[in-house]
């Protein structure tokens, strides 16, 4: 049970070497999952080792429990981890694999004993506890990797992409199994992961990183509804949020933005009135569960008619890719939505979900969620391609 | 493998292969079988018949002299070689394991110059390693011998254990590290459990090099404290009185046995741990 917090940590493999870390400040209080996400490296598991300890920072602070660690070696830092290889030792059977940090610490036998009861026990491998690491499947392995971790009762949690290994059925399985298991246990962690899924479930607060840096930290529902910029909005979320690059146009004093299927057009009001922003190359970003299927009259939101290009019915949805301005976007649309290709869709949007990006350094721009309550008809230009 | 056999087992292609196999071995054990018989023969046997010819009679008197002349040589050189053997081994295992999983800077450059120590022929090192023994005081000793062997043997061993733990993941000793173990806990308690087939490897390595060796031997010892190799060498190049062959056949049988035993022990590892990573399971 403990704080962690990283003040300005930093990481460099030698002078003139690009940084690895770079100015990293987040901090979490006790009993919360963080998770580090980011695409290959990014710098995520090194910031892992980092707060393990095997590695040294090269500026910087860790805290844990307002004690700074950052010079202290692994072992006092009282951590546990959890590797993507598992890193069961080989020779040794289940129950030694959980015995040996007991031991090392030289814990009496029957407290040891016991642990080990209470672990296995917890995580249902008491019948494989005499079997050697080879012997035992994927998920197994998995499971041991992890008891060995529960064992110690550590401060925390270190988890580096644990279910990367596993086949999808079971690592859907054990992401959940992870989440009951903090729920219970309440300890602090900090998962490491590169699936944006995993990251959105487990997490209190998620870390986006990218080039050693982090673009943001939130709880998951800040970083998916109001990420910080372009990395961040494309990483999370599957399917991917649309992009859009346009132009802004001023129309009524307010800003709007002009989108164009091919056989018709529509303009977008936008909440922002920001004058910097107009008649600036932009990207608009759009999530595809926000463009719906108008069905019957008009109900305000602006529309557009648009061909349907390919459809991908995945079962609780259909994704159906239109083109818009140019660019594939893909709309999530309920299931029994099974338009054919080449059919023509009257696709909406919801303009206060809309966000706003700068073409050139991805920065998000003006907070366009606002929503806007008099968004209707009146002053919604709507053109229906003639 | 028989049960996908469905064809008759003997082609003409199988008969080629195996008169081929079959000739090969026959040439192999040529050496051995005449060594065996000789040893075996009388003087009288020797001097009358040929090379193949079966002995007339078979008496262990070329043995029985053989161990006389040559019984405490074989034990100089157990001494000689069982302590080389051992410490190099060990020696060369510490040293792989920093190699592969304590790296240091400039740790792969060391690496680089170790292995210089493989290519070094022996006779280049006869004089600069006298010169050290003398001034060691340990020259024309057992010890010093032993010393010479552990050197000589340490780039070899590193090599072998450095390129057995280089494929064992890193996350390994980081797990043990977390758990709280040091640099020789993680060695006893994680690395050297895996290392059997490795340690195999070098031991018999080591062995055959160290108990075949005859230049160290004759440079770095003297008298009563020289190697089997060295005994046999004086015993057979005696151009003094008659040829004994049957001694020096059985003479030469008693330097090549122990070797000998350590492949029929320890062979299977052999192969196994020279193979290790090539494949993987």
């Amino acid at each position: 049970m403990a704080t962690l917090e990283l003040r300005n940590v930093n990481k460099t493999y030698g002078a003139g070497l690009p940084d690895t870390l770079k100015n990293i400040e987040l901090s979490i209080s006790d009993g919360e999952f963080l998770i580090l996400v980011g695409p290959s490296g990014c710098g995520k598991s090194t910031l892992m080792n980092c707060i393990a300890g095997l590695e040294n920072i090269t500026g910087g602070a860790i805290m844990i429990d307002d004690q700074d660690v950052s010079g202290m070696s692994p072992k006092d830092r009282d951590i546990a981890m959890v590797f993507q290889s598992y890193a069961l030792y080989p020779t040794m059977s289940v129950r030694e694999n959980i015995e040996f940090g007991l031991k090392i610490r030289k814990m009496a036998q029957s407290a040891i004993d016991e642990e080990v009861a209470r672990v296995a026990k917890l995580l249902q491998i008491e019948h494989l506890l005499n079997r050697k690491p080879g012997q035992l499947s994927g998920g197994q392995q998995q499971r041991v990797a992890m008891g060995r971790a529960l064992a110690r009762r550590p401060k925390i949690y270190l988890f580096d992409e644990p279910l990367s290994n596993l086949d999808a059925k079971l690592r859907v399985e054990m992401r959940t199994e992870m989440k009951l298991m903090h729920q219970r246990l309440k300890t602090t962690t900090v998962y490491v992961t590169h699936d944006q899924i995993e990251a959105m479930t487990l997490g209190d607060k998620v870390a986006v990183m990218k080039d050693g840096i982090i673009q943001q930290f939130g709880t998951p529902k800040q970083i998916y509804n109001d990420p910080a910029n372009l990395f961040v909005a494309s990483f999370i979320g599957s399917p991917p949020m649309n992009f859009i690059p346009l132009r802004l146009q001023r129309k009524d004093g307010r800003l709007v933005a002009l989108l164009d299927s091919g056989q018709a057009r529509c303009e977008l009001p936008l909440g922002v009135t920001d004058a910097g922003l107009e008649d600036r190359e932009i990207i608009l970003g759009m999530r595809p569960e926000q463009i719906s299927l108008m069905q019957g009259e008009p109900n305000g939101l602006p529309n557009i008619r648009a061909e349907v290009q390919v459809t991908e019915p995945t079962g609780p949805d259909t994704l159906v890719f239109v083109n818009l301005n140019g660019t594939k976007v893909c709309c999530r649309l309920a299931p029994d939505v099974a338009p054919q290709v080449g059919e023509t869709l009257t696709l909406q949007f919801d303009p206060a979900k809309v966000l706003l990006f700068d073409a050139q350094t991805g920065e998000r721009l003006g907070v366009v969620a606002k929503p806007q309550a008099q968004v209707h008809s009146d002053n919604v230009a709507q053109f229906k391609g003639r | 493998m028989t049960s996908l056999a469905h064809k008759p087992a003997i082609s003409l292609s199988r008969i080629a292969i195996y008169a081929v196999l079959i000739i090969a071995v026959l040439l192999y054990l040529v050496p051995l079988v005449v060594m065996l018989l000789t040893s075996f023969k009388s003087p009288e046997d020797i001097s009358t018949g040929n090379l193949l010819s079966w002995p007339t009679v078979i008496t262990d008197i070329g043995w029985v002299k053989a161990w006389a002349t040559v019984n405490g040589y074989f034990w100089n050189s157990i001494k000689i070689t069982v302590p080389a053997v051992l410490i190099s081994t060990a020696i060369g295992a510490l040293n792989g394991y920093v190699l592969s999983m304590w790296r240091f800077r400039g740790s792969q450059l060391f690496f680089g110059l170790l292995l210089f120590g493989c290519f070094l022929p022996f006779q280049t090192v006869l004089l600069p390693a006298s010169f050290t023994l003398g001034k060691m005081g340990l020259a024309s000793t057992t010890t010093g011998l032993v010393f010479v062997h552990i050197v000589y043997g340490l780039a070899f061993t590193t090599l072998f254990f450095r390129n057995y733990y280089v494929s064992i993941p890193d996350a390994l000793v980081k797990a043990a590290r977390l758990d709280g173990a040091g640099f020789f806990t993680i060695f006893r308690l994680i690395i050297l459990p895996m290392s059997t087939p490795i340690i195999m490897v070098c031991l018999i390595w080591q062995f055959t090099q160290i108990w075949n060796d005859f230049l160290f031997g004759v440079v770095f010892s003297s008298g009563d404290s020289q190697p089997i190799t060295v005994a046999l060498n004086n015993l057979v190049n005696t151009s003094t009185g008659v040829k004994e062959y049957n001694v020096d056949m059985a003479a030469a049988m008693i330097a090549g046995l122990p070797t000998l035993l350590v492949y029929v022990v320890a062979g299977k590892y052999f192969v196994r741990g020279l193979t290790a990573g090539a494949v993987k399971g």
